[in-house]
């Protein structure tokens, strides 16, 4: 059952790459890393009880923190690049 | 009894995968960026919530499995709309506006236009 | 008064730490015992440095009522991602997105924003952004904005700043 779980897991993380390269704008991609990186914090998690081995929670705690930050980073850069190129042009 | 547990931990998993992979899907079927945003960030949070929850179910008796993940259950829940509403907010500077319905009575046309100009490179990219 | 406000932080900061540590290392000899306690100063005391330690990290003050609060979230939760379900197996037609502006009648910051992630956290309903006292949300669909403009959510987070 633990298989299941990370098969659809794994459905959705290709779905969410998918996404991610097709994306038409640059916030359709940010979505779609931020979901996949949710994805993946609940695969490695049920990876852990796959394969027997619940340290590998460990990584994802650590990986939940990394993943939030990581998006909150990239938007802050692309919200002040933003800013920065419309002000030059004025 | 632990028949009645593992049964509900099969159900919680199963539900979960089918709640990210309905998300997953949603962010293909959505015409635009907002409410695509809505199927997947959105989902995660039950989805998420409701595979680790049924991990919990298969513990035997070690505290510090079920301390982590609680701690992941916390953190998802608290920054997934943190993390969406950033997301909202950084297109709508960027310039980019939601495509909204036809019933256009119960909605203010000036809402939008507070958040300064359309930028063009960003809807032509559209589909 | 300050200052004994500022000890009441720094303890529940130090609980909060240990119960995090203990938690996560589940090993109780002397020398993991050591490093936790080692640990726990070194973050106290670079929290303390950047000024962080106050009612806004370590929010002591709210309610009992938040738990309560918590219940009711998460039945709404469960409720309305099963409406979003729905409409994604039905198909881009089925959606209606709308924009609208909510008020709010929270006074405090940290009300305005539970009322701001609790509307997020539902899905069918994005917070957008928060001007002074009123709130501009997009919704899939004009029931999650009628069911926000009856205000009972808006209700129940003011109940928790009392």
């Amino acid at each position: 059952m633990f298989l299941a779980a990370a098969i659809a897991i794994l459905v959705a993380m290709a779905l969410a790459l998918v996404r991610a390269f097709m994306g038409p704008t640059l916030y359709d991609r940010i979505l779609s890393v931020n979901v996949f990186g949710t994805k993946t914090v609940l695969f490695i998690a049920v990876l852990g009880f796959l394969m027997g081995r619940p340290e590998f929670l460990d990584i994802a705690l650590v990986y939940a923190l990394i993943n939030f930050i990581a998006i909150i980073a990239v938007l802050r850069f692309f919200e002040y690049k933003h800013a920065d190129a419309s002000e030059a042009k004025e | 009894m632990s028949i009645f547990i593992d049964g509900l931990s099969w159900a919680l998993l199963i539900l979960g995968g089918f709640i990210c992979v309905s998300g997953a899907i949603g962010m293909h079927r959505f015409p635009d960026f907002f409410s695509r945003m809505h199927a997947a960030s959105v989902t995660d949070t039950l989805g998420g919530s409701l595979i680790l929850v049924g991990l919990m179910l298969q513990l035997d008796g070690e505290y510090t499995v079920l301390v982590k993940l609680i701690l992941i259950v916390l953190f998802i829940l608290l920054t997934s709309p943190t993390a969406s509403h950033a997301l909202a907010k950084a297109a709508l500077h960027g310039g980019l506006r939601p495509k909204l319905g036809s019933n256009q009575e119960e909605q203010d046309e000036d809402v939008l236009r507070s958040f300064g100009p359309v930028k063009s490179e960003d809807t032509k990219n559209k589909e | 008064m300050k200052k004994n406000n500022s000890i009441r932080y720094i303890v529940s900061l130090i609980v909060v730490l240990s119960l995090i540590w203990l938690g996560n290392s589940g090993f109780f000899n002397g020398l993991l015992l050591s490093l936790g306690v080692v640990s726990v100063i070194f973050v106290v005391f670079m929290s303390h440095r950047l000024g962080i330690i106050d009612e806004e990290s370590q929010p002591l003050h709210v309610s009992r009522r938040i738990v309560v609060y918590w219940l009711w979230l998460l039945k709404t939760l469960v409720k309305s991602n099963i409406t979003v379900i729905k409409r994604i197996w039905k198909g881009p037609s089925s959606i209606n997105p709308v924009v609208a502006r909510i008020p709010i009648s929270q006074k405090t910051e940290m009300g305005q924003a539970i009322y701001a992630n609790s509307i997020t956290l539902t899905p069918g309903t994005t917070t957008l952004d928060v001007e002074d006292d009123t709130m501009i949300v997009y919704a899939l669909s004009n029931n999650a904005i009628r069911y926000l403009m009856t205000g009972d959510m808006d209700r129940r987070v003011s109940r928790l700043e009392e």
